[in-house]
């Protein structure tokens, strides 16, 4: 059986970069599972589950090529392959407000509290560099329920940042 | 009573136009009776349609009543359903038993007037919004050789109508 790998790359960004990384990848024989990638602050990054015959020494000399020419950084990380059990969100949380310190720890703590898993989590810095603002989106699992999470989000708007909650009903048809 | 075989994408008689019932008969009424069980067969379907089931005809039956605190109608069984009217558009989430363990946004008409008949021929219209209008709207696209997938709008970028949680 062939074995799974969590591919992580970053680096400064520029046009390309997926398309040679992965292409390097499907050169080498792999074959690519879920992947996650974005810009975040002029930086790409790239987490990419890939399935390789190979040992974690021979993925890194396959990508070596192209990450040296790109001037990224790669990091891999033998996993479990766990597909086809996609944990489905129920709830969808947006927080924003003024950008300052301790918003992701204090209101990811107090969500935590009340039972939610969080599945995805996505967030920006936005506004202009004296008035930056902080836009968070989540979307997870309220183990508890979802109104279990009103408490929290309470909390967290008490601190000023503004809160919003839409459950997730997923029609299946 | 039977339990249907679901068909799955890529399966190509997903991607057909069905055609309209013209006959209301028995053998029709057992059809959807297996098509209900087959419905309920699995878990959290509240929507299924014909040709999920390798029956190019329109037929569809919906049934919402599972949620509960929403405006909702009840067990439906639409046959030769029409969109008579839109209003509004709503992104929300949407699955289908023809597509396992993967669920997307789609943008959908947040209210619609519906025209359907039911097993015995007899035409209804109907009013509905939110997760039911959603179902309806995605039995119906089967039955015009479509699936979720054809429509689904990026996570990152959608925008949820807010509304109050009770
Ligand atoms: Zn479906």
């Amino acid at each position: 059986m062939d074995k799974w790998y969590m591919v992580v790359v970053v680096g400064a960004d520029r046009p390309g970069i997926v398309a040679k990384v992965t292409s390097a990848l499907y050169d080498g024989g792999c074959n690519l599972g879920e992947a996650s990638m974005a810009r975040l602050g002029g930086n790409f990054t790239m987490m990419l589950m890939v399935q390789s015959e190979g040992r974690e020494k021979e993925l890194q000399a396959m990508l070596a090529p192209v990450i040296d020419s790109l001037g990224l950084h790669l990091h891999i990380d033998s996993i479990n392959g766990e597909l086809h059990h996609h944990v489905e969100p129920d709830v969808r949380i947006t927080l924003f407000g003024e950008d300052r310190s301790g918003i992701v720890a204090h209101a990811t703590a107090a969500l935590a509290e009340v039972g939610l898993h969080i599945l995805s989590l996505e967030s920006d810095v936005a506004g202009s560099e004296d008035k930056p603002i902080y836009v968070l989106h989540i979307e997870g699992a309220a183990r508890e329920g979802v109104p279990a999470l009103e408490s929290a989000l309470e909390i967290i708007a008490n601190e000023g940042i503004e809160t919003r909650l839409a459950p997730i009903e997923t029609v299946i048809g | 009573m039977a339990l249907l075989n679901i068909l799955q994408y890529p399966d190509e008689r997903l991607k057909q136009v069905a055609d309209e019932v013209t006959v209301f008969d028995d053998a029709l009424r057992a059809f959807i009776h297996d098509l209900e069980e087959t419905m309920r067969g699995g878990p959290g379907g509240v929507g299924i349609a014909a040709p999920q089931v390798g029956r190019a005809e329109r037929i569809a039956i919906v049934d919402v009543s599972a949620k509960k605190k929403i405006k909702q109608h009840g067990r439906m069984v639409l046959i030769n359903p029409e969109i008579i009217e839109w209003h509004g558009s709503i992104v929300g989430r949407e699955g289908c038993l023809s597509v396992p363990d993967y669920t997307g946004n789609v943008v959908r008409a947040e209210s619609i007037t519906l025209a359907a008949q039911d097993e015995f021929g007899e035409l209804s219209r109907y009013e509905m919004e939110d997760y039911e209008a959603r179902a309806v709207q995605h039995e119906i696209d089967h039955l015009d050789g479509m699936l979720f997938l054809d429509r689904l709008v990026s996570r990152r970028s959608d925008l949820f109508k807010r509304k109050a949680y009770q």
